[in-house]
């Protein structure tokens, strides 16, 4: 256990300063001095994003462009990379879809979007994860035909923000973001300040992503916190809220060992993809979506109140048929909820097992995902 | 007259006659953070000084609570298993977690009294 402190060998946000005046807990993450929590707890800043607005500090993630001399040029040297159909995206468009390498498996997971403005028209952003994000720059620029270029962003910042609040607290800002519908971006000025929006998000609930110049980014963060709707939430209660959403986290539900397949992640991969078979790992893949799996990614619901953490055995039939890659309390479940592999002829929703808690089989039963409802602005 | 003593884990036991009540210290819960889960041990069960006597689980992450000395347990907080945010409000008081009927006595003189345990805690920052 240890006080707030600045490690000289982490990097900082440029809300860095920022969070240690809002009284933040800081924590390693990634490589980065980053906030866990602020004075409220996990508890209250979780449940404060389900019922009002979160703003979350996700700089630490990594934002690219990938420049060539068109988009379809562009789309098509990435998509030799990925599986989802990059080529198919419509102006202002995002995408989620993943890195895969020769074997199947998950290099990273990634948001991609053709910006819909004129002057980006030849661009694809990219948004992956902070841990990945040297390892994956330089896999995709090793992998760039001539002529197409990933440039790295290294003056902005990102922020998020979420919850049932977000749309009608951000149009106090930026009045035209409240007409996008999810998973699009626009190029918006959000008071005053030139911004990448997307309508995206990692926690179940609508709002925004903000890619925003680095020096603008405490004045723009200040201003949504002076909302009264309006929170700082840290990194506790984004894993929280993205466990009960049922969304994966890199590194942990899914890495290059797992497949889509077997993460239940098969919908990333476009339906001309599978018809062309040419991105990364296509075979096994392919083979894996014709003949089923071994293991697959679920959702388990524990009986009791024990949370059951990552890398708790999972027993089914008086044997390990598993093992839980994300686990703990969900706050808004309010009792425990956990995700993680098990043999496929256990991964049936209402399927009984037993999850090995220090030593102690308890009963937890499959269930879908997500834990709590999905709140997306789908349509206008 | 009842006396209090720490552990560098941050536990304390207040000892009453031959009856120990051991919890968590107010550091310890501040570190931990919203408690969503405890987990006690049986009545009866016997606990040597060190071993594990419960369980504390905060959103993020699952702490063992030691016993700062060995003892049968002879009463668990039950009400913690129903708000287990007890321990946050209280640590020291309404959030203790068993209560331990003394095997050795001597034990006590290991621990920490409150003062070393203060200073202990402001070198910690």
């Amino acid at each position: 256990m240890s006080a707030p402190h600045i490690d000289e060998t982490l990097q900082v946000t440029p809300l860095h300063a920022l969070h240690i005046e809002l009284g933040a807990k800081m924590v390693p993450f990634a490589g980065y001095d980053m906030p866990v929590q602020y004075k409220d707890g996990v508890l209250a800043e979780h449940l404060h994003t389900r019922t009002a607005a979160g703003l979350f500090d996700v700089s630490h993630m990594g934002q690219a462009w990938i420049e060539g001399p068109d988009f379809e040029t562009v789309a098509k040297a990435l998509e030799t990379l990925v599986p989802g159909d990059i080529l198919g995206l419509a102006p202002g468009a995002i995408r989620y879809t993943l890195l895969l390498n020769d074997k199947g498996g998950i290099r990273d997971d990634l948001m991609v979007t053709w910006p819909a403005e004129p002057a980006r028209a030849n661009s694809i952003f990219i948004i992956v994860n902070a841990a990945c994000k040297e390892a994956d720059f330089a896999h995709i620029a090793a992998n760039l035909p001539a002529g197409i270029s990933l440039k790295p962003i290294a003056d902005r910042a990102l922020i998020a923000l979420q919850g049932p609040k977000a749309v009608e607290v951000f149009a106090r800002f930026a009045p035209a973001a409240a007409e996008m519908i999810f998973m699009t971006a626009k190029a918006i000025d959000v008071a005053g300040i030139p911004c990448l929006v997307s309508r995206s998000g990692y926690t179940g609930e609508d709002g925004y992503e903000i890619s925003v110049p680095e020096k603008d980014a405490v004045a723009l963060t200040k201003k949504l916190l002076g909302e009264p709707e309006v929170k700082p939430i840290g990194l506790g209660a984004r894993d929280s809220l993205r466990l009960e959403a049922g969304l994966c986290l890199y590194g942990h539900d899914i890495d290059e060992t797992t497949t889509p397949i077997e993460a239940a992640l098969g919908w990333v991969i476009g339906k001309r993809r599978r018809e062309e078979a040419n991105f990364p790992g296509a075979k096994i893949i392919l083979d894996q979506i014709a003949n089923g799996v071994t293991r697959k990614r679920v959702g388990l619901l524990p009986e009791g109140k024990a949370p059951a953490r990552e890398g708790t055995e999972i027993v089914g039939g008086d044997k390990i048929i598993g093992t839980i890659t994300s686990g703990g309390y969900g706050p808004s479940v309010a009792g425990p909820i956990a995700m993680g592999y098990v043999a496929t002829d256990f991964s049936k929703v209402g399927t009984d097992v037993e999850l090995m808690v220090r030593g102690k089989g308890r009963p937890a039963k499959v269930v879908a995902m997500p834990f709590t409802e999905k709140r997306f602005h789908k349509t206008k | 007259m009842s006396e209090i003593r720490f552990t560098d884990q941050h536990e304390w036991v207040r000892v009453d006659g031959d009856v120990a009540t051991v919890g968590i210290t107010d550091y310890a819960q501040e570190q931990l953070g919203d408690v969503v889960y405890v987990e006690l041990p049986e009545v009866g069960k016997s606990i040597a000084a060190g071993e594990e006597a419960a369980v504390v689980e905060s959103v993020k992450a699952a702490s063992e609570v030691y016993a700062p000395v060995s003892g049968d347990v002879v009463e668990v907080n039950a009400d913690l298993e129903a708000a287990p945010g007890g321990v946050n409000e209280d640590a020291m008081g309404k959030g203790w977690f068993v209560k331990l009927k003394l095997s050795d006595k001597s034990e006590l003189s290991k621990l920490m009294d409150e003062e070393a345990y203060k200073s202990f805690v402001e070198g910690l920052a």
